[in-house]
């Protein structure tokens, strides 16, 4: 109970940092940056906070960390201490410091996998959309069959293929991604290619990947940028739950997931250290939500 | 009538050609690999005695297109060959797990389903309120959760405290009263997670039928909020709660691979995985087709239904 409490002070405090940094900014920026910042909810401001304190720590992981990652510093679950403020994992690792570069290595591995998934997915999409014919039907009804298999069991199906590292876990959850952005980039790439501005860049004599670059991809951008951020929550769940599956990022590696399962049998004695991985994870994609929401809603044009 | 039975049957065939397109796609998934299964699965040392001993045994000899005739038959009959790991017939390691996997979905959307058409109507009802915002930001919460986070939570709330166990230890001689018991802490931590995205849903399909003029002339003639929704907003609403909860017990369909683990439960999750982990080939394509075959038809069942539900798609000119 004590824990609970501790957590949900923490999360208001948060909160708080986030209303004060969000006063600041309507009282010291002008401009457009002002307008946004009034503009701003609460809950995306916390989010926007919360992000900005991920990627600060997982920039800063060494100068961060008190231990190192992969080193053995103690006996095999240690209670939380002066010198190790979270105690230490299985074999000794100190918790805090495999917490700390798990949000590299977790977050990192997420993103490289949202951004190629991202690539791969918009350009074939927005392509297809421009092309139309033959090439369209192909790639869309190649999509659509991949869809029709739920996506874990469709990744773990390619996992057992190309077996489980780190490089085939973001191979295959990109291209599992890949065909969800497919869908949603040639649906809104079809929405701009009937423009008339497509039409004279067109006859201006341009070529396809010109037009995807500076007539289509500007122009699709904001429902793009609220799916990657919903995207890189999808991709960010489904690698944490591979890792927890032990079929993801494995140890000696710190990462969230593979930290709940290597630690989970504490929990049955009531310590809650195995679930401060799997709550970064929760965090983080609370986080990402609260910003896609004001995003979309600021996209739809919505007010109050 | 007989245009209803035609639509079906028509969505049907449909649904038999979808599985048909996956059942490829799950079977071409081995002839991806770059160069042999039999070498990617024995690794580089293998004699090639051994190589030549498993590709005869695996039937990797033949043709691609007559071996995938023999599965494909052979998985409509119930027999998916033999398991790599410890050639043991895969239909007996299937066997009991998929009546324990789909018992734990049934349990799971019986508790989900009324709560979430509750919650959701409520909160439809008190648009704005209080409930409603909380139920609401409870919901995008539980969404943004990993399950295995929902699931250690639970443990360390109710099974901490010995009042559900953590593990469930069933066999086919445990009775009903029992099994519900031992599997509550697992259909609890699935219930949780789609809860929240059937509530949002429901709500969201109700609130847009509210601003409908029929409901709005429901109103003006004094009918209770209440009276109003049961009566004139939900039959209209049912088209998309019907797709929602559909879809979602196809999500749970992945959702309990994680669960599964998590609660050591013995379903063909667990199996999966296991099979992921030993690179049982064989094993992953037999589950994987049968989650595929349950993913497609909930999704026939779910359009079937909506349509059947919605006079105006029922009477299309």
């Amino acid at each position: 109970m004590e824990f609970a409490a501790s957590v949900i002070f923490g999360l208001t405090a948060l909160f708080a940092i986030a209303w004060v940094l969000r006063a600041s900014a309507r009282s010291s920026l002008s401009g457009n940056a002002r307008s946004l910042a009034n503009d701003i909810p609460l809950t995306a401001a916390f989010g926007l906070l919360v992000i900005a304190i991920y990627a600060i720590v997982a920039i800063s992981a060494p100068a961060i960390a008190p231990f190192p990652e992969r080193e053995i510093v103690g006996g095999q679950f240690q209670a939380w201490s002066g010198a190790h403020p979270l105690g230490t994992d299985r074999i000794g690792r100190d918790m805090l410091s495999r917490l700390i570069y798990g949000a590299r290595n977790t977050v990192g591995i997420a993103f490289a996998t949202t951004t190629l998934a991202f690539v791969v997915g918009a350009i074939l999409g927005i392509w297809a959309a421009l092309t139309g014919g033959w090439l369209d039907q192909v790639l869309s009804r190649f999509v659509d069959a991949l869809m029709a298999i739920p996506a874990l069991i469709f990744s773990l199906l390619l996992l057992t293929i190309f077996g489980t590292s780190v490089l085939s876990l973001i191979l295959v959850i990109a291209a599992v991604d890949a065909t969800r952005v497919f869908r949603l980039a040639r649906a809104v790439a079809q929405g701009v290619v009937v423009m008339d501005y497509i039409e004279a860049a067109k006859l201006r004599g341009e070529g396809a990947w010109f037009l995807i670059r500076r007539e289509i991809l500007p122009n699709s951008m904001a429902p793009l940028v609220a799916e990657f951020g919903l995207r890189f929550c999808f991709v960010f769940l489904a690698i944490s739950s591979l890792s927890f599956l032990g079929l993801g990022i494995k140890p000696p590696t710190a990462d969230w997931g593979s930290m709940v399962r290597d630690n989970a049998t504490l929990i049955t004695f009531g310590d809650v250290t195995p679930l401060l991985p799997a709550g970064c994870i929760a965090l983080l994609t609370v986080a990402v939500n609260f910003v896609v929401d004001w995003q979309l809603h600021r996209a739809s044009g919505l007010k109050g | 009538m007989s245009n209803v039975i035609r639509m079906i049957l028509v969505r049907i065939s449909l649904g038999i050609g979808l599985l048909f397109i996956v059942s490829l796609v799950i079977f071409s998934a081995t002839e991806l690999l770059p160069g042999d299964l039999a070498t990617q699965l024995l690794g580089q040392s293998a004699t090639p005695e051994t190589v030549a001993a498993l590709r005869a045994q695996l039937g990797l000899n033949d043709p691609a297109p007559l071996r995938y005739w023999n599965w494909l038959t052979g998985a409509l009959t119930g027999d998916f060959g033999i398991a790599l790991s410890n050639g043991r017939p895969i239909s007996d390691l299937i066997g009991t797990r998929l009546g324990n996997t789909v018992f734990l979905a049934l349990y799971a959307a019986a508790l989900s389903v009324p709560i979430s058409l509750v919650l959701g109507i409520l909160a439809a009802l008190w648009r704005n309120s209080f409930f409603d915002r909380i139920a609401n930001a409870g919901a995008l919460t539980a969404i943004s959760f990993p399950e295995f986070f929902v699931a250690y939570i639970l443990v360390l709330w109710l099974a901490q405290t010995g009042i559900f166990p953590s593990m469930v230890r069933i066999n086919p001689t445990t009775d009903f009263g029992d099994r519900l018991y031992m599997t509550f802490l697992p259909a609890l931590t699935l219930t949780l997670v789609v809860t929240a995205h059937m509530m949002r849903m429901t709500r969201a399909a109700i609130i847009n039928l509210m601003a409908s003029p029929y409901i709005e002339m429901a109103r003006l003639k004094g009918l209770s909020p209440l009276r109003i929704v049961l009566r004139h907003a939900l039959p209209n609403a049912l088209a998309p709660i019907i797709n929602v909860i559909a879809l979602n017990l196809a999500y749970l369909i992945t959702g309990v691979v994680v669960v599964e683990v998590v609660f050591v439960y013995p379903g063909l999750g667990q199996l999966m995985v296991d099979a992921v982990s030993n690179r049982d080939i064989a094993v992953v394509q037999a589950v994987a087709l049968i989650f595929a075959a349950a993913y497609v038809a909930l999704n026939l069942i779910a359009d079937v239904l909506s349509t059947i539900t919605n006079p105006r798609l029922m009477h299309r000119r």
